[in-house]
């Protein structure tokens, strides 16, 4: 980040702490809501969403992500994509068997 | 010999060496961790019965906020250089360090009271994918520490003689630190809360 | 984290020849070392090869000298054919074949073709060497624990490497420092040729070896972590008494083994597989580079369709990580996931023959120069050519079912990487030497090295498809002695041992031809064989920074024969005229 100018970077403090507050209230919602003791499914997509943003805070202004340049997103969508992969794959072909 | 784009980007590219390379490190470090998420889904779904409710949610939930914080001391100390504030820098990179220790402290507390109950990674694959994960995430935790640690100590020194090249060496070392917050905010809800 | 050396000042000994940060060094220190490890892993084959040619009898010369656990009266046992079988494949991939494309090739040339003073990140690729070496004295110190070395194969599947000897933990801690050693590399390789390329070197105007590498350390980037995640999961089920890969119920000798169980192989095997597929294009891609810059230099045209093997290239790196379970048809994996897997597989070998193919197309009309680093590159295209071909019926669920763990399969990857991957590296090796040294090897050795290596290489290689076709099963210590089906074809196994034996006497001339050319081959200049790209553009050998004065690139990289130009070549970094 090309950043010389301190105004530039209170701005960006006043982010930062904004961000922190959010991830220390999605944490509390998130452990508040698995004591509903929800069934798997909707547990695991609850979770995971609130996970998610809150990796999303972390990756995009903790990170700088939300201004990183080209090369480094073109970087990491590769590895976001190949990550699904590892993910799913072995699933469907674990789910996929001959019986 | 100097090896262009150290300090200053590279035009065309708009990035510093240091920060390519720690980002695709990081696009390393996803690989990883993903491999073991994908193992614990094959595990638990081919697992007659998944254990629940045996881990101290309470404690990760502190420990997930002093990982958080850690975050944000984090960001802070580049914050403060890149406002010239050195002694600011110290004090917000000081505190990073010290809650990594705090995080791993209570996980020293968890793992000694599960080795004490012979919930150990013999005992079932959900207590192995366990320490497993969050060992591997803990020696992710010591190695930041070392790196903070030397950064805070005595590569410090390099503020003096090279201010623009240290900032750099800390957004990247930040960088690292909050790829390992990251991976902990997925592993938390995984292992504790489902 | 990365090096920005101050500038030079005397280095002593160790800081020059040992720990040197110069990356033309750290290659020559890869090239060196895995040259030792290809030579010991060909080694272990030779040895395997008497017992498959002659089943019980004790081996010649070395026999007596190996110990009553591994061959009692010089016979070999069982146990110790797995031990070689195992180690050969894991050295000659992981400490021989990767390391010399990559570590040495790839370190030494590659930041010279691009006009750049050494990599990104010196330190950190001197760091890359020391930890694959210290991988490769861990892999090699498995031979001397109790229970001999890693015997599970080199793909070692759990249950058996989970209860395997003490050598396959050895084996897996080895992998670990093998794969830190080639993650450090890749970050290094990416970031050197992003960021350190030459003022007027557009991504369209880097040679195709640069492009090869650049594909390549994605693979090893993106590709190695689930290999080391897997590693670990190994570990702690050998170590620490988890059940990540054992089965619930599985009885070993007939007592049910006393773990947790609840694991899965199939993990295993999946998460080895998601590397161990894009590793086989690691292995072709660099070779694939090497014999495009030989094959354009030596016909004196430009590489017909650049773009198109720029794109296959690209193209072939991200299908290799959705086609990995061609590997595992045999494993109860349904239709569905199966037509999955065999049509990605399909949709991947239209990269490599496009690439195959345009090197054949810029052959035609070509001035060609016959010298030995182009035969070893032009015997690069039938043999790759026909290791391509023999991996379709692999790739195809249904035709894979007879073949599969066959000697068929054998011979299909050999093909690609022993007259694929390695005539290529041997071409690299003659086509280089130059500017290493200032001499070019002898001529003539180069020549017996050739033609001895291509008649040898398919007299071994090629009988194991009737053999694989006939039914015969891979590692077999008695290379299907036992079997009924296995009869018909047995007489080959001598055959083929022969042709084993004979290509290592045929390494001896190059062996020699290598260091007696450093002081005495005939001298070369800076630019012997008259190249376009930039890594002929430096003095002989390229100082500590490379180049005298920064490069500046104005044209394509194989600027060759251009007509109405009065010499056949013309330097990429020559400007253009007023």
């Amino acid at each position: 980040m090309e950043l010389t100018h301190a105004e530039d970077i209170k701005k960006h403090v006043r982010v930062y702490i904004s961000v922190f507050v959010a991830l220390l209230a999605l944490t509390i919602i998130t452990v508040t809501i698995s004591y509903l003791n929800l069934s798997v499914v909707p547990a695991i997509i609850v979770a995971l969403i609130i996970a998610s943003v809150k990796g999303s805070l972390v990756a995009s202004y903790f990170m700088h992500l939300i201004s990183e340049k080209k090369l480094i997103y073109a970087a990491l969508i590769l590895a976001a994509v190949f990550f699904l992969v590892l993910i799913f794959v072995p699933l469907l072909a674990m789910s996929d068997r001959i019986h | 010999m100097e090896i262009p784009y150290t300090v200053k980007a590279r035009p065309d590219t708009g990035l510093t060496n240091a920060k390519l390379g720690v980002w695709l490190f990081l696009a390393s470090e996803v690989m990883l961790f993903g491999a073991l998420f994908s193992s614990y889904i094959l595990l638990r779904i081919n697992a007659v019965e998944w254990p629940h409710h045996v881990l101290d949610v309470p404690l990760a939930t502190v420990n997930t906020a002093v990982l958080i914080s850690s975050s944000i001391t984090m960001v802070m100390s580049w914050a403060s250089l890149m406002m010239k504030d050195f002694k600011k820098y110290k004090l917000y990179m000081g505190t990073t360090i010290l809650l990594g220790f705090v995080f791993l402290i209570i996980k020293f507390f968890e793992y000694s009271h599960h080795i004490e109950t012979g919930e150990i990674p013999s005992k079932s694959t959900f207590f192995a994918i366990y320490f497993t994960m969050t060992g591997l995430h803990g020696l992710h935790v010591i190695g930041g520490m070392i790196v903070n640690g030397y950064f805070w100590g005595p590569g410090s020194k390099m503020w003096k003689t090279d201010p623009e090249r240290f900032t750099n060496r800390i957004e990247v070392a930040g960088l690292y630190w909050h790829f390992v917050d990251l991976v902990w905010i997925f592993l938390f809800p995984v292992l504790y809360l489902l | 984290m990365e090096g920005n050396h101050s500038h030079e000042h005397h280095l002593g000994f160790w800081r020059k020849y040992v720990f040197s940060q110069d990356h033309k060094v750290i290659g020559i220190q890869y090239g060196f070392t895995s040259l030792l490890f290809l030579l010991f892993g060909f080694t272990l084959m030779m040895v395997m090869r008497w017992q498959l040619a002659y089943p019980g009898q004790p081996i010649p010369l070395i026999g007596q000298w190996l110990g009553e656990d591994r061959a009692p009266q010089g016979i070999m046992l069982p146990e110790f054919y797995n031990q070689l079988g195992a180690m050969h494949g894991t050295i000659m991939v992981f400490l021989g074949i990767v390391p010399l494309a990559v570590g040495a090739f790839g370190n030494y040339v590659m930041p010279l073709q691009i006009g750049a003073p050494d990599m990104a990140f010196p330190k950190l690729n001197m760091m890359s060497y020391w930890v694959y070496f210290l991988g490769g004295v861990t892999m090699l110190s498995s031979f001397v624990m109790p229970g001999g070395a890693a015997n599970s194969g080199w793909t070692s599947y759990p249950p058996l490497s989970d209860i395997a000897t003490i050598g396959q933990t050895v084996w897996l801690i080895g992998m670990v420092f093998l794969i830190t050693s080639s993650l450090l590399g890749s970050v290094n390789f990416i970031v050197t040729i992003v960021q350190l390329r030459a003022k007027g070197l557009t991504f369209m105007r880097l040679p195709f070896f640069v492009w090869a590498q650049f594909v390549t350390s994605f693979l090893l980037l993106l590709a190695f972590p689930p290999l080391e995640a897997a590693g670990v999961l190994q570990l702690m089920d050998r170590l620490a008494g988890s059940s990540f890969f054992l089965p619930s119920g599985l009885v070993v000798t007939g007592q049910p083994l006393n773990v947790s169980g609840g694991g899965s192989p199939l993990l295993w095997q999946h998460l080895f597989w998601f590397l161990a597929h894009p590793e086989v294009y690691v292995l072709i891609l660099p070779a694939m580079g090497i014999v495009a810059e030989i094959i354009a230099n030596n016909t004196r045209k430009p590489l017909w369709g650049y773009k198109s093997m720029v794109y296959a290239a690209i193209f072939l790196g991200f299908m290799s990580f959705i086609v990995w379970a061609h590997h595992m048809f045999m494993t109860g994996m349904g239709t569905i996931i199966s037509t999955f897997f065999q049509t990605t597989t399909m949709i991947i070998s239209i990269p490599s023959i496009i690439i195959l193919t345009a090197l054949f197309i810029s052959l035609w009309g070509g001035s060609i120069r016959f010298t030995t680093p182009m035969l070893f590159a032009l015997a690069f295209l039938p043999m790759f050519g026909i290791g391509g071909l023999t991996g379709l019926p692999l790739g195809l669920s249904a035709t894979d079912i007879p073949l599969h763990d066959t000697y068929y399969v054998i011979g299909h990857f050999h093909y690609v990487v022993a007259p694929g991957t390695i005539f290529a590296l041997f071409a690299g090796i003659y086509h280089w030497f130059p500017k290493l040294t200032g001499r070019k090897m002898n001529e003539v050795l180069g020549k017996i090295h050739f033609f001895g290596s291509l008649v040898c290489m398919n007299c071994i290689f090629m009988p194991m498809f009737i053999v694989g076709l006939a039914g015969v099963s891979r590692r077999l210590w008695d290379g299907g002695a036992q079997y009924a089906h296995a009869q018909p074809v047995l007489h080959w196994n001598a055959f083929m041992s022969m042709g084993a034996w004979t290509l290592g006497l045929f390494q001896l001339p190059f062996i020699f031809n290598l260091f007696w050319s450093i002081k005495k081959g005939k001298k070369a200049a800076e630019n012997p064989w008259h190249a376009t790209t930039l890594d002929w553009a430096t003095p002989t050998p390229p100082p500590h920074g490379n180049f005298t004065t920064v490069p500046q690139v104005y044209r394509p990289p194989y600027e060759y024969s251009v007509p109405g130009h009065k010499t056949d070549f013309i330097p990429q970094n020559q400007p253009m005229e007023a």
